[in-house]
């Protein structure tokens, strides 16, 4: 009998492969894929040049006030960013405790930085740190009036600073928050199936404008006289409620991915219902909706600009509270510090979804 | 015959309106093993989906291993232990290996310590032949493999019952015979067991009893011999001629 034997395998043509090939696919097609490429390079070229110039070339990099920005051609105003760098972090925070916020700021780098990263060692040491001690240590270093440290209210604080405490309290908070929501809307109990879609829809329905509002201005007037929530306090209330109602809908949308035979396969082994969600459930389902979930984040990140119209001065408040310094008023200053901001918020941001995605391929168990 | 370990009396169930099992009366002995065969939509899955409670019945009584299967929570939770199932889609957790699969429920459920458990995995995992596969994750694995490990997954906890729910009818025709063949050894060992298949070989080979199910009821049980030559019943006799 003949021996069949498969034939071997050839390499592909070498104008398919590489980067030729890549190029030949992607870039230049057909004539009109060759126009757009043609038309996108020299608008990138066009735009590059334009920013260059201005952040650049016309740019003023040091000065000790508005003249240093009054050149004929001007570009960035770099020295407005400089003088004010100190505010722009802390906001009023008095200069000789801006230490604290230093201390508080490392600490909170050295937490996170070996929690991200896989192959750190000492994790549940580490996540007792970050969850346990960590919080208490920010408050009592922020606000201060403990172990000798100078009382600083929260009315002082401002910048960065701010934005950080909002947007890693409503971040901290709302993950938590959201899957027990989610969880309780799909519950077999009525009590508290109605309590989550009814927090959820509510909170959800409003925005958060409203909701910091709310927080500032009405919920004074519930509580009995001598009573008095920080204003700030009041507001990371607000955007962890608001945040965390987001974030159900997003959990949510991972626990209906989860198929039937997933329950049941750990019902037959005699799992009960919060063993199933935490060791069989959860899992697959927040690692589904890792894009959702950062981009919460990302948007409460974004949302914390909102508490300045409550009187709080985060990060973009204090850099347009200074645009009215008229030592420092320049056609260049306005854009200067807008461009400025938005970097900072676009930095924080960007490193979020890139981890995100960093997760997501690392969590992935699906390849073959 | 020894001593009666699932004992299903007038056992009837409805989705809904719909009348899915009607008046079962079934005893199974231990060590016995049971094939259970109708068209679909008979109830036979779910029929044994009521024997570890996946599915609740609304009259009747389920006795497994002297234990009533009714609302109390406590009594639930040792029947699953005591049964074991396998699916027919394997449903087994992507997000863990296949030696994590079988290691969880001894751990969790029976408070083993890990290196126990993992070491009861990899027992069971030699016996169903697949031990190089321990640390792969499910989606790399064939589906005779996946469903290999669920039957070892099931194993873990040390089962007195087996519950199978057509564990071939999802895997092409080559992988049907190493899942078969576990199974059958399984049986030879003397394991009591229930499944829900259309592998008629292995039901010849296997079974003690075959049972025909249709429109949620008991047509015809028999020994495997008496069955497939000289079924009592015409309905039963047009299943056959259209299944062998």
């Amino acid at each position: 009998m003949a021996e069949w034997t498969p034939k071997p395998a050839r390499p592909a043509p070498a104008s398919t492969v590489g980067f030729v090939g890549w190029a030949r696919r992607n870039l230049f097609a057909t004539p009109g894929d060759v126009a757009l490429t043609l038309f996108g390079s020299v608008f990138i070229i066009w735009l590059g040049g334009v920013l260059i110039d201005w952040a650049f070339i016309n740019a003023s990099f040091s000065g000790d006030d508005r003249t240093a920005c009054l050149k004929p051609v001007q570009g960035a105003c770099w020295p407005f960013i400089d003088a004010k760098l100190g505010q722009f972090i802390y906001g009023r925070y008095p200069e000789a405790e801006t230490w604290r916020v230093n201390l508080v700021f490392f600490f909170g780098l050295a937490g996170l930085v070996p929690m991200l990263v896989p192959s750190a060692p000492f994790k549940s040491a580490n996540i007792f740190f970050l969850l346990g001690f960590y919080p208490v240590f920010a408050f009592v270093m922020l606000t201060g009036g403990m172990f000798g440290l100078v009382p600083v209210e929260t009315t002082d604080w401002g910048g960065l600073l701010v934005t950080l405490v909002v947007a890693v309290t409503g971040i901290a908070a709302s993950l938590p928050l959201g899957i027990l929501l989610a969880l309780g809307r799909r519950s077999k109990l009525p009590i508290i199936r109605y309590f989550c879609l009814g927090f959820i829809e509510i909170f959800r329905g409003v925005p958060l404008i409203t909701v910091l509002f709310m927080a500032s201005v009405m919920l004074p007037l519930f509580l009995p006289d001598g009573v008095n929530f920080d204003k700030l306090m009041r507001c990371l209330i607000g955007v962890a409620l608001f945040s965390s109602a987001y974030m159900a809908e997003v959990v949510r949308g991972g626990l209906q991915a989860i198929p039937k035979g997933q329950y049941e396969a750990a019902a037959a082994l005699g799992l009960g219902y919060w063993k199933t969600t935490r060791l069989i459930i959860l899992p697959q389902a927040l690692k589904l909706v890792i894009p959702g979930i950062v981009n919460t984040f990302i948007g409460l990140f974004k949302d914390t600009t909102l508490v300045l119209i409550v009187g709080l001065f985060d990060l973009l408040g204090i850099v347009q509270f200074h645009f009215t310094d008229a030592s420092w008023a320049t056609p260049e200053t306005h854009i200067t510090g807008y461009v400025f901001a938005g970097a900072v918020f676009w930095v924080f941001c960007f490193a979020m979804s890139r981890y995100s995605i960093f997760m997501e391929n690392r969590l992935s168990t699906d390849r073959q | 015959m020894s001593e009666k370990i699932i004992r299903i009396q007038n056992l009837n169930k409805w989705f809904g309106n719909f009348h899915v099992l009607r008046d079962i009366n079934l005893d199974v002995s231990s060590g016995e093993k049971i094939v259970i065969c109708g068209p679909s939509g008979s109830g036979k899955s779910t029929l044994i989906r009521c024997m570890n409670r996946l599915e609740l019945h609304q009259e009747g009584e389920i006795m497994i291993n002297g234990m009533h299967l009714d609302g109390s929570l406590k009594n639930l939770e040792e029947i699953r232990s005591e049964v074991g199932m396998v699916f027919q889609q394997f449903n087994l957790f992507p997000h863990m290996t296949v030696l994590e699969n079988c290691a969880l429920a001894p751990m969790w459920v029976r408070r083993m310590p890990r290196e126990e458990a993992e070491a009861l995995a990899h027992k069971y995992l030699t016996r169903v032949r697949i031990p190089q596969q321990a640390n792969k994750y499910p989606g790399q694995l064939s589906g005779g493999q996946q469903q290999r490990v669920a039957i070892a997954r099931a194993l873990c906890m040390n089962p007195r019952i087996m519950l199978f729910d057509e564990p071939t009818s999802a895997l092409d025709p080559e992988m049907i015979k190493e899942v078969l063949d576990v199974m059958v050894e399984l049986a030879n060992e003397g394991m009591t067991m229930i499944c829900v298949t259309h592998e008629m070989g292995f039901a010849r080979q296997v079974a003690d009893r075959v049972i025909f199910m249709d429109e949620g009821e008991i047509v015809e049980e028999n020994v495997p011999e008496a069955f497939f030559s000289n079924p009592r019943n015409e309905r039963t006799k047009l299943f056959l001629s259209q299944v062998l």
